[in-house]
């Protein structure tokens, strides 16, 4: 019997080195043909084209703008939060408002795209009429949204952990309870939020839905979020839509671009795991 | 001995503390709610524009170039199809690792190496988990653009979740209840199967539901192994009225589930297919709902019933 | 090193029986309710200033419930509730008073915890956390009263090439004493003591027992301690407790070698404990 659990246990291994052999060995023959300076130089990003340009800092900026978007809603509104739970709020409201957080962010990503494109955006266009109807605002507003519950979840439990003898503390000198938690908790706990952070930046940049929804599918080397423009995760959607012949210079390209993705969330992940590791050993 | 005046700059000064924090209480609480409401306008939204575009027709009836007579029966049975491999593949494997991992293997740097491994898979765009699966299943194992790719990349992408649950599940099971049926001759499998894993089938089931709700939301690595948008026919039916009885044909079919038909749908410019979209979401929204609410509502429960 | 000796007949000449006509904290009649659980039976006690008063008693006894009630911090915990009356001079300010806002409360005495707690800032920042929060916040000034907090917990010399150091880098002796600057570093009128040499080792006990010797001389000392060693060393005033009632109070030396309630007289000669 205990082969067979065995078998499992490098189940989780198995994938990872898939997911890492797949992507080297599809996007080997992109980045063999493409010589690296143009990745850097040109301007647009369109190998599928008769004259292809390979400029990959268009996707970039486009990942860049909506995480950027993203993440001026979810760090604040996300911190601010935790620190409401867990250093104001009663427990009774903590024990509701928690799971209907979880359920926020259980809501299925194609749904948040729905509502970036159809409700959102007329929305703004109504403060901001010259917004088009694809744009990185709209999107990267929702996916601050949509990403709100990870760092208020993780940000509120490190808050939780730092011990009650450090606020006792604090109130001893005659501190209020938000004095406390800014001067006192929210530095106790720094490691615990940075790796929340880190992790938010991290669903950003993997984000795919949301974005091919509601930011549109064209590349653009821009950073102006009132633009429309194509991450790197809606460009493989884009053209994942087309026929993919096994090998094709669209098959090789969402290879390539999908590589950059894993090697941007890779460093990310990696970061806010050793955060979370030194967090818990300092508490 | 401080003065008079010290006195009422104190009384000022805790004045004021304690108003900011009555500020911050109002202010923490309201963007608390507005939060939250946000899933209320979610559903209201979708509700507003897709309720009334959600009758048997609409259950029952393939897309269409017809926004009027399009509907969701084949995405609906393509993610009933989907699910039924991703769970088969998901649980078993999940469980079985989540078993080893907590139960069988010695702490060293190797199982350190496969815990940041799993923490980093779960932390994988999941469209990368498409891309895996085009060119692994798709093309590699030859499963072509089917259902059993399908399933497969979904597997993968939950599988970590599943690891977790079961992990967590049999972590909180106290080390007396091991040592008990060690001592009473019990070989490690018979400790796991008779013991540990009676008092952790709520934390597994709660970790399995979360995963299934999360699989089933899911549409870009379906996009990216080439679920087709417009999918008017079923995949073979796995039973037969004929011997063998079971037919696996259903595995190897081209398929769409429910969020490709959303996507789908909500590309298309014009007005026609929003309320279609809107209908499908708020299935989408209904099934996530209500299987992330089970989940929890059975976590509070089996943390409530087991008092060590 | 301290002579056990020296200190008992200092506190002796100074407290002697003196009745204390405008004493430094009267507690009248304080009762202490944690849900319906009655932890402190109306204790009234007048803790006389400039003195080193000891509050000793075996486990749960309530000297530590006491303790916490003087500076509200029971506060922070729902399901409190106090009765009687607690005033501080010279200004005759009730702490319980039905107005009394704890965090004016909380300005006017200072608090040691059983376990060191500094924040994690550095050493400069801990002890200036106090003075900020009373509206300091020139650097001259500031740089002033942490020298003087820091001179006075003993432990300037040690740390004042590294004030700029974290705080949680010093040795538990020393984040104790730090602890001290930063409680005295905003002229408390009144210092209160959690029992805070029990998680320390001797030497740095005895530091911390001289310094709050020395404090005495400008702050008024309430500790509670489960060390009746320390409590003869260190204190002019000593009350027993039991069960949340105060059995006996009195001066130090006579407490100890001729108690009048036969409780005190079991406690000290360890009965019970």
């Amino acid at each position: 019997m205990v082969w067979v659990l065995r078998f499992g246990g490098w189940a989780s291994v198995l994938v990872s080195l898939g997911i890492v052999v797949t992507l080297v060995t599809e996007s080997w023959p992109f980045f063999a043909q493409v010589p690296f300076h143009r990745l850097i130089s040109d301007t647009m990003w369109t190998p599928l084209f008769a004259d292809p340009q390979y400029g990959i800092g268009a996707l970039l900026a486009g990942t860049l703008v909506t995480t950027g978007v993203a993440l001026l809603v979810a760090i604040p509104l996300g911190t601010v939060l935790a620190i409401y739970l867990s250093e104001f709020a009663p427990a009774s409201l903590r024990e509701v408002v928690k799971p209907m957080l979880e359920l926020l962010s259980a809501v299925p990503t194609v749904v948040y795209g729905y509502f970036a494109l159809l409700t959102l955006t007329p929305l703004l266009q109504k403060i901001y009429p010259d917004l088009p109807q694809f744009s990185m605002l709209s999107a990267g507003l929702i996916m601050g949204i949509m990403i709100v519950p990870y760092v208020t979840s993780l940000g509120e439990d490190s808050m939780r952990s730092v011990p009650m003898l450090l606020r006792e503390g604090a109130f001893a000198l005659g501190d209020g309870k938000l004095g406390v938690a800014l001067r006192v908790v929210f530095p106790g706990a720094f490691s615990g939020l940075a790796a929340a952070y880190v992790l938010a930046i991290s669903r950003a940049v993997g984000e795919t839905m949301i974005v091919a929804i509601a930011a549109g599918l064209q590349p653009r080397m821009t950073i102006n979020p009132l633009e429309s423009a194509a991450t790197v995760t809606a460009f493989i959607v884009q053209v994942s839509l087309g026929d993919l012949p096994h090998g094709s210079i669209g098959y090789q390209s969402i290879f390539a671009a999908g590589a950059v993705l894993f090697l941007m969330t890779l460093g990310f992940n990696l970061a806010g795991h050793v955060l979370r590791r030194r967090f818990h050993r300092a508490s | 001995m401080l003065p008079e005046h010290f006195f009422q700059r104190q009384k000022k000064q805790a004045h004021q503390r304690r108003a900011i924090d009555r500020w911050f209480q109002r202010i923490g609480l309201l963007l608390t709610l507005m939060t939250l409401g946000i899933l209320g306008i979610l559903l209201l939204n979708l509700a507003g524009n897709g309720l009334m575009r959600i009758d048997w027709q609409f259950l029952t009836s393939f897309p269409s170039r017809r926004a009027g007579e399009a509907g969701v029966l084949s995405a609906w049975v393509g993610t009933l199809l989907l699910m039924m491999v991703t769970a088969g593949v998901a649980i078993p494997f999940g469980v079985a690792a989540g078993i080893y991992l907590e139960e069988y293997a010695p702490k060293n740097k190797w199982t350190d190496f496969v815990e940041i491994n799993i923490a980093n898979l779960a932390g994988v765009p999941s469209i990368l988990y498409g891309l895996m699966a085009l060119g692994l299943f798709v093309y590699q194992f030859r499963f072509g653009q089917s259902i059993l790719s399908g399933g497969l990349a979904l597997a993968c992408l939950v599988l970590p979740i599943v690891i977790v649950a079961t992990r967590e599940s049999l972590r909180t099971i106290p080390a007396n209840i091991r040592e008990a049926a060690f001592a009473l001759g019990a070989t490690r499998w018979q400790a796991v199967w008779h013991h540990l894993l009676p008092y952790s089938t709520g934390g597994i089931a709660t970790g399995v539901i979360l995963a299934m709700s999360r699989a089933i939301g899911e549409s870009a690595p379906l996009i990216t192994i080439g679920a087709l948008t417009f999918i008017a026919f079923l995949p073979p039916a796995p039973v037969l009225t004929h011997a063998p009885f079971l037919s696996f044909e259903w595995l190897f079919s081209p398929f769409t589930a429910l969020p490709i038909q959303m996507f789908n749908w909500v590309s298309r410019p014009g007005e026609d297919f929003q309320p279609n979209a809107a209908a499908a979401g708020l299935i989408l929204m209904l099934i996530t709902l209500s299987m992330n609410g089970a989940a929890i509502l059975l976590r509070k429960r089996a943390q409530r019933n087991i008092q060590w | 090193m301290v002579n056990p000796q020296s200190l008992s007949s200092a506190s002796s000449e100074i407290a002697g029986g003196v009745f204390q006509s405008s004493p430094k904290v009267r507690i009248e009649k304080l009762s202490f309710f944690y849900g319906t659980h009655q932890v402190l039976k109306s204790v009234s006690m007048d803790i006389p200033a400039l003195q080193v008063t000891a509050l000793i008693g075996p486990s749960g006894c309530g000297k530590t419930t006491l303790l916490r009630c003087l500076n509200r911090m029971h506060d922070l915990y729902p399901g409190n509730r106090y009765e009687g009356s607690v005033h501080v001079q010279p200004d005759g300010m009730d702490i319980l008073g039905p107005d009394m806002d704890p965090i004016q409360v909380r300005m006017r005495f200072g608090m040691v915890f059983q376990k060191p707690n500094p924040f994690p800032k550095s050493i400069y920042e801990n002890v200036a956390y106090g003075l900020r929060l009373q509206g300091m916040n020139k650097r001259r000034d500031l740089d002033e009263r942490v020298e003087r907090a820091l001179r006075e917990a003993a432990i300037w010399d040690e740390v004042k090439d590294r004030l700029h150091q974290m705080a949680h880098n010093l040795s538990g002796g020393q984040q104790q004493r730090l602890c001290i600057a930063r409680a005295v570093a905003t002229d408390p009128d009144v210092v209160l003591f959690d029992e805070p040499t029990s998680a320390l080792d001797p030497i740095a006990t005895s530091k911390i027992e001289e310094l709050i010797v020395e404090l005495k001389k400008r702050v008024t000392v309430l500790i509670v301690t489960h060390n009746l060693q320390q409590a003869g060393r260190i204190s002019d005033m000593t009350a027993f407790m039991y069960l949340g009632e105060l059995v006996e109070f009195g001066p130090t030396n006579q407490l100890f070698t001729n108690p009048s309630k036969p409780q005190t007289e079991d406690y000290i000669s360890g009965r019970f404990g």
